[in-house]
């Protein structure tokens, strides 16, 4: 377990007691950092020695560790989950950082993600932006078999692309806008490219985007910066995607208006 | 107390659909005066509820993550298991319980087992229909892979995020719920103890992390769907949340924990690199498909794989297990490995890894190929080791990775407290001693999708549907035990961190009750965790206050359960006196194979709780009529 290649740094984290106080960057200095350490193991070292020195930890979430579950959530030097392409927070090593470096980290920022803690913060918006729409309406066991619902391959695997979003927020505290579209038109994208998802197209795809601009996010204004920084590379395409459902749905809902009118 | 399974009599084949016609019903105008709580999120806790709530029940959700969507089941990569035989290889209802039992070594219950390959072909079919985007051939149809353990192929999968895709097929379930208002979730909520009034689970008591406020809520049913023990070792596949703390207090409450020593190390771990190591991280057992395990022939040899000759490599697997190769089950998979280390042949700078080999498969199939199938894999393991997979064998070791011991329960789910059910990995029930790759997905779905929501209505249709106010005395003396611990416990401000007695644990556990076990060595273990308890009661160092977001204190209430679990599970790996699946007692083998000991070690061990490290042990005899048992043989 060599650590021949250990690294001094320079943290400057971002401080805040709870929601309701001021935060601030505070200045840290680790030590003997390996380049295997995953960043948040870094974190850990750090926490571990505030600890004993008796000083509060920082608090930060993170679960899985395997870069699936979309909760670590740091700004590290400016960019959501760091330096790495394709990356989360958790899954950044060390490697990327050399001896000597500053590194700045922050919470996500974005109206709609308030900080609760250092650089924890609430994306129940999130949730409630899929509870709009973002599902099929089957209730259990109401269901046919599995292969008589064939989907060609390529729809599939592209249907596949956009469910591998992971809800971590990281294309909103990208945006100039704090646009949540690449995350809303992921889950759209998604069931609107299946058969499954035809009968509440329309609707859900209404549904979701009133939800998405009644919790705060921004528009967008196509700069790519969140396709850019998304660990699961979720293409820009979703949102053309989106866009196109949601006019098409504008339209669809004056047709069924129509419709229920008698006309 | 006479455990009973419940289990019905009658066929095999016929125990479930007699079963659900024998229960009782509620009637749909009377659903909605009950009240149903669910704790976790994962696939038995997201499909549980989301059902329930379907039917009518008045559902409470809790998670201790930020949102139910992050739940550990997000991380299983490899795929589900369901007897469609869409492949026309031979598969079938009869053909998955028998694999399930003899690969759980005989230590699981026939009825239950047979239930859930029975429903495990409703699972993909719900799982479609809620456009969970699984893989597919050009023709449309699914596509299926075979995995560890079997000679079939019955394994759906989405890539290598099988578990990411039927959890938020889940989780879009349980959102419609929620919107519905027929669930309430709380995100961020811990549950740390079940209230009982009159014998009967009504309600849990719960920490909220973000304001630390404990809170009472009741019902008349409570479902444990909180996953497994695995971090008990510190160092597992878990996610860093992962605890045991519902499940141990729902013991501590009288509900009876089985077979805590049942546990699961993966075979295809990425291996441990320093001492800074909080987690493992595991890759999909798919990879043993395609990939070769080995080691050099000679102890001590430290040439770079490349420059090792084919006749030089061993190829352990493949050479003591020539039908299934390198497709063993997990548990014999990954003893074998450790064999090979222990004779000094581990590879790589810390001699704990064997190779996992792609050469062939790239040379028979091209890179491209293999990216296809296993890409995220790969790129996993590039970023953690900086090592590139496609030019140089992967290594791997065992981890720690799940738990098929749990929370005692019968044929219905309920455990040893009326009212109070498990589901998923939290319960013991059907994966016996090992459990098979892509049976975990299964299991939960099919607890919380197509068990639970029949059962529950046996239960509450006897059930009066008066509700209990929380502010019974049941409750607040609940709540009041809860503040004091934490108080007790911020008021210890020793000088040993709350990590440094984890790690202590973990090594203990994994040095004498991990991937192989001794009488001598467990009880060792015993003595060492008793003064390591002791010793964290009187000597941890926790900051700040109970009524704010803590992370110390959060870590500190779970690993104080850690320590009194881990003596359990040594309790239980003392007194199986035999070698079954994941439980090795080096005293019981031959040939380096596990020896079973069916005259006297068929059966569930359930342990009652009775004060701290104090027990009693209760069995219940597994029967079966339907498999004979033999030696378990891969050769």
């Amino acid at each position: 377990m060599s650590t021949t290649k250990g690294m001094n740094l320079t943290l400057k984290v971002w401080r805040q007691k709870n929601k309701d106080s001021e935060g601030k960057m505070v200045d840290y200095k680790v030590s003997n950092i390996s380049p295997d350490m995953s960043f948040l193991e870094m974190f850990d070292v750090l926490n571990e020695e505030l600890l004993l020195k008796g000083e509060d930890p920082i608090a930060f979430d993170h679960d899985c560790r395997e870069g699936i579950c979309g909760m670590c959530s740091m700004y590290i030097n400016g960019k959501p989950h760091g330096p790495w392409k394709g990356t989360t927070t958790c899954q950044l090593h060390m490697r990327a950082f050399k001896d000597g470096d500053t590194i700045f980290v922050e919470p996500w920022r974005a109206k709609p993600f308030p900080v609760l803690k250092d650089l924890v913060v609430d994306r129940t918006s999130f949730d409630r932006i899929i509870q709009a729409g973002g599902y099929v309406s089957v209730n259990t066991g109401v269901t046919v078999d599995a292969n008589e619902i064939p989907i060609a391959k390529p729809i599939a695997d592209e249907a596949f692309n956009s469910a591998t979003c992971i809800g971590c927020g990281a294309c909103v505290a990208t945006c100039k806008n704090a646009s949540a579209m690449l995350f809303v038109s992921a889950k759209i994208t998604q069931l609107a490219l299946l058969p499954q998802g035809q009968p509440e197209r329309a609707k859900r795809a209404q549904k979701m985007v009133e939800q998405m601009d009644a919790e705060g996010f921004g528009a967008c204004t196509n700069t790519g910066s969140c396709s850019a920084v998304c660990p699961k590379e979720i293409s820009l395409f979703n949102i053309a995607k989106m866009n196109r459902e949601y006019l098409t749905a504008k339209v669809t809902a004056e047709e069924e208006k129509q419709y229920a009118a008698g006309v | 107390m006479k455990l009973e399974s419940k289990a019905p009599e009658g066929l095999l084949a016929e125990k479930w659909a007699k079963h659900k016609f024998n229960m009782k019903l509620v009637n749909p105008a009377n659903k909605r005066k009950y009240d149903v709580i669910v704790v976790g999120t994962g696939l038995a806790g997201a499909s549980a509820a989301a059902s329930l709530a379907e039917l009518g029940y008045n559902v409470k959700a809790f998670c201790y993550q930020d949102s139910p969507r992050r739940a550990h089941s997000i991380a299983a990569q490899g795929g589900i298991n369901a007897a469609k035989n869409y492949q026309n290889d031979g598969d079938s209802v009869y053909r998955l319980f028998y694999d399930t039992i003899k690969g759980g070594d005989y230590r699981a219950r026939e009825a239950n087992v047979y239930r859930l390959a029975q429903v495990s072909v409703n699972i993909i079919d719900q799982c479609v229909a809620q456009g969970v985007p699984f893989a597919r051939e050009y023709g449309g149809l699914l596509d299926n892979r075979s995995f560890g353990g079997s000679q079939v192929s019955r394994t759906f999968y989405a890539r290598g995020q099988t578990g990411q895709q039927l959890l938020l097929g889940a989780y879009s379930a349980l959102s419609r719920q929620i919107a519905n208002g027929k669930v309430t979730m709380y995100p961020r909520t811990e549950m740390l103890d079940v209230v009982t009034i009159d014998g009967k689970a009504r309600g849990i008591v719960t920490r909220n992390l973000v304001t630390g406020a404990i809170e009472s809520h009741s019902a008349h049913a409570v479902l444990l769907c909180t996953g497994g023990y695995g971090n008990v070792f510190f160092l597992s596949t878990n996610a860093m949340g992962c605890n045991a703390s519902a499940a141990f207090r729902a013991y501590r409450k009288g509900a009876f924990f089985s077979n805590p020593c049942y546990t699961q190390i993966h075979p295809t771990c990425i291996p441990v690199s320093g001492d800074h190591q909080s987690k493992l991280t595991l890759m999909s057992e798919s990879l043993r498909n395609d990939g070769r395990v080995w080691v050099p022939k000679k102890a001590g040899d430290n040439r770079p794989a490349s420059q090792i000759p084919e006749d030089e490599r061993d190829y352990f697997l493949e050479r003591k297990y020539p039908s299934f190769g390198n497709l063993v089950p997990r548990d014999v998979a990954s003893r074998n490995a450790k064999y090979v280390c222990d004779e000094g042949r581990g590879v790589g700078e810390t001699k704990l890894a064997v190779y996992l080999d792609f050469a062939d498969a790239i040379k028979r199939n091209g890179e491209g190929w293999v990216s296809a199938k296993y890409g995220n894999l790969f790129d996993m393991y590039a970023k953690i080791t900086g090592e590139n997979p496609y030019k140089q064998p992967m290594r791997i070791y065992p981890a720690v990775h799940y738990t098929m011991g749990g929370l005692w329960v019968d044929y219905n789910l309920m455990t040893t407290i009326p009212g109070l059910y498990a589901l998923g990995e939290c319960n013991f029930s059907d994966h016996g001693a090992n459990r098979l790759g892509a049976s975990a997905l299964m299991q939960g779905l099919a607890d919380g999708y197509f068990v639970i929501p029949y059962t529950i209505g046996d239960y509450l249709a006897g059930m009066p549907v008066t509700k209990v106010e929380t502010s019974h005395p049941e409750f607040q003396k609940a709540e009041k035990a809860l503040k004091e611990q934490m108080t007790k416990l911020i008021n210890i401000k020793g000088n040993k961190t709350v990590d440094q007695y984890h790690r202590e644990l973990g090594k203990i556990m994994w040095d004498q009750c991990g991937m192989s076990r001794s009488a001598e060595g467990l009880k060792l273990a015993k003595k060492q965790i008793r003064e390591l308890r002791a010793d964290f009661w009187k000597n941890v160092k926790i900051l700040g206050t109970d009524e704010e977001l803590n992370i110390t204190l959060e870590k500190a209430y779970r690993v104080a359960d850690f320590l009194e679990l881990g003596e359990l599970m040594v309790d239980d790996a003392l007194n199986r006196e035999e070698s079954c699946g994941g439980h090795f007692r080096e005293e019981y083998q031959y040939d380096g194979e596990a020896k079973r000991n069916d005259d006297e070690f068929a059966y569930v061990a359930a342990w009652e709780y009775k004060g701290e490290g104090e027990t009693q042990l209760h069995k219940e005899e597994l029967v079966f009529e339907n498999v004979k048992l033999t030696q378990r043989s891969y050769k």
